[in-house]
């Protein structure tokens, strides 16, 4: 068994998530049984193949460098889940917020 | 008057003629779905005041007998955000998002004077195959409503086989497009990568994703795919060419067309005997219309739903680290940190499916499987690309089934996602070639609609279409409407 709970407690930990331990065990077995299905690509020779990317070989297209008018910031911050002062609010960065002293 | 027996050009004649008014036509259309939807459950939001506003704005200013759009209704899958019309992608994460801009195509669609109605139901962030994955709706199937209607795009599907809209949009990253539309009896194209503009589409996966039409008939796809393609500076990889009329070929006949079926998209222990049976029986009425059908070879395509779900899951990972509850959609209560905010916001507001997703596309992306999955994966989408380049030297189009199975029960595959993957099989390749692709209706197995998939070279949906209305044409598959639309058991 290549992903095991302790595969998801790591990779959950990257990913900003979380999971109880049910979900774990769950997650792990379904997890497992998908890597064995793309393992599949092993039996693949890619020696000198390039990755391919993106959809098609587009290039990428710059527009002239030149101010364009941007979005409205009170348009922006409607959909904001708290704002204060015009700006975004947010719980304290660091620590357990106790330092947060208002 | 029922949507189902009207083309677009039917509509627009009647709008020209003032037969009806496209105020009628939009109260018609809610009509219809107050009756029917309680049952099929396809829509998210309705916008009846602002479309009623639209077609009366139109009746006093005229219909132009130009525009074949003009007042045609329009309904759209929730991952395609709306200006002031909330935008959930089916999400928990998102269910009071209200979009400050448009999508281009929105902006395409009201530039021809089509009439939004409302938003559809999906799977959440467009991973799935069956809509079950919605965090707010079950949609059924219009022909058997104990059936799924197809994913991601099972409300778009299920509103145009359901009467409800006669067109409506959906997105297509592995086949979300072309399964729905397979399993409901419609048409559904995924265009080329590029052909239309992603601004404003909730990103899945930005290689792969591509925004397409669902209609009852080729050409009104033709016509709405019309309105919407073209090249857009908000999307750095949208087409260059030129706008075309994917109509103008379409009367042109399949005389001489030299059409590819490959030998793994007819294996017979892996599709189902019906579909094999409906999929042959339109092989010999192509060889009938005059073109010329032979069996070619996609060697790698049995490792497309590796790659795909390898290299989708990944850029799914990487697109939705945005949702951190802080600028916009679901925040977490009762947190103490920052850290917190975002890990309690994420494992709140993502359901089931789209977690897998983040743990895969996470894992393959991680330091020690990064070269054995994401590169690896990458180099065989090279080896896809290169099979479907090698066919097309010969050929003009690719021919096979859409689905492997007819719609299944709900809740049939919810226990088992890797069935549910496996199932991509025969539509995950196109995108990953970054190819368009239409399904259209090729027969029924056991009164369910089979679809059937025409895959062109790049940019050349014209030659898609001009096959599929020839086909079309000559079939009478498209007529047939589902028993809860007022159809006859098929």
């Amino acid at each position: 068994m290549d992903v095991t709970e302790n595969t998801i407690q790591h990779i959950a930990s990257l990913a900003k998530l979380t999971f109880d331990p049910e979900e774990k065990e769950v997650f792990a077995k379904q997890l497992d049984n998908i890597v064995d299905m793309v393992e599949k690509l092993n039996q693949l020779d890619t020696t000198d193949i390039p990755g391919t990317y993106h959809g098609i070989g587009l290039e990428n297209i710059y527009r002239e460098d030149k101010a364009e008018k941007g979005t409205k910031r009170e348009a922006l911050l409607q959909n904001a889940p708290s704002v204060k002062d015009g700006m975004i609010e947010v719980p304290a960065m660091l620590g357990n917020g106790e330092e947060d002293a208002e | 008057m029922n949507f189902l027996d009207m083309t677009i050009e039917d509509l627009h004649e009647k709008l020209v003629n003032q037969d009806i008014t496209a105020t009628q036509l939009i109260e018609h259309v809610y009509e219809e779905i107050e009756k029917t939807d309680g049952d099929i459950g396809a829509f998210l939001t309705l916008t009846k005041e602002e479309a009623l506003k639209k077609a009366q704005e139109l009746d006093q200013t005229g219909i132009d007998s130009n525009n074949v759009l003009s007042g045609i209704p329009i309904a759209i899958k929730d991952n395609i955000i709306t200006e002031g019309v909330r935008t959930t992608a089916a999400s928990k994460m998102l269910e009071h998002f209200i979009p400050i801009y448009n999508a281009t195509v929105m902006d395409k669609v009201e530039q021809k004077d089509m009439i939004p109605v409302g938003k559809l139901n999906m799977d959440e962030f467009a991973m799935g195959g069956s809509t079950e994955n919605s965090a707010f709706q079950v949609t059924r199937n219009p022909w058997d409503l104990s059936k799924v209607p197809g994913g991601s795009s099972g409300g778009s599907a299920a509103a145009v086989a359901a009467g409800q809209v006669p067109v409506a949009l959906g997105t297509d990253t592995g086949g979300s497009i072309r399964q729905p539309a397979a399993f409901t009896g419609i048409v559904g194209m995924k265009p080329t990568y590029g052909r239309v503009s992603r601004n404003g589409l909730i990103a899945f996966a930005s290689s792969l994703d591509q925004i397409g039409p669902l209609t009852r008939k080729v050409k009104d796809n033709a016509l709405v795919l019309n309105a919407i393609s073209g090249e857009d500076p908000k999307d750095s990889t949208s087409y260059a060419g030129g706008n075309e009329d994917f109509t103008a070929d379409l009367e042109k006949g399949v005389k001489g067309l030299k059409i590819g079926v490959p030998k793994e998209y007819l294996q017979e222990d892996a599709i189902d005997a019906g579909i094999l049976s409906a999929v042959k029986q339109a092989i010999e009425t192509f060889k009938s219309l005059g073109a010329i059908v032979e069996e070619v070879t996609l060697p790698n395509s049995e490792y497309g739903v590796a790659a795909y779900y390898i290299l989708s899951s990944s850029e799914a990972a990487s697109n939705l680290q945005r949702f951190d509850g802080i600028r916009y959609g679901y925040r977490a209560e009762g947190v103490q940190n920052l850290e917190e905010l975002y890990v309690k916001t994420r494992t709140e507001g993502f359901g089931s499916e789209v977690k897998r997703r983040i743990l895969l596309g996470t894992y393959s992306l991680s330091a020690g499987s990064y070269d054995a999955h994401f590169k690896k994966a990458a180099q065989a989408r090279t080896m896809i690309h290169r099979d479907f380049a090698h066919v097309f030297t010969d050929y003009d189009l690719i021919l096979g089934p859409t689905t492997t199975t007819t719609a299944y029960n709900l809740g049939g595959k919810v226990e088992n996602p890797l069935a549910m993957y496996l199932a991509d099989v025969l539509t995950v390749p196109i995108n990953l070639a970054g190819l368009p692709a239409m399904s259209i209706p090729c027969g029924f197995s056991e009164g369910l609609p089979v679809g059937m998939q025409l895959i062109g070279k790049h940019f050349d949906e014209k030659t898609i279409y001009r096959a599929g209305y020839t086909f079309e044409q000559a079939t009478d598959f498209h007529t047939k409407k589902a028993p809860f639309a007022g159809g006859e058991e098929a």
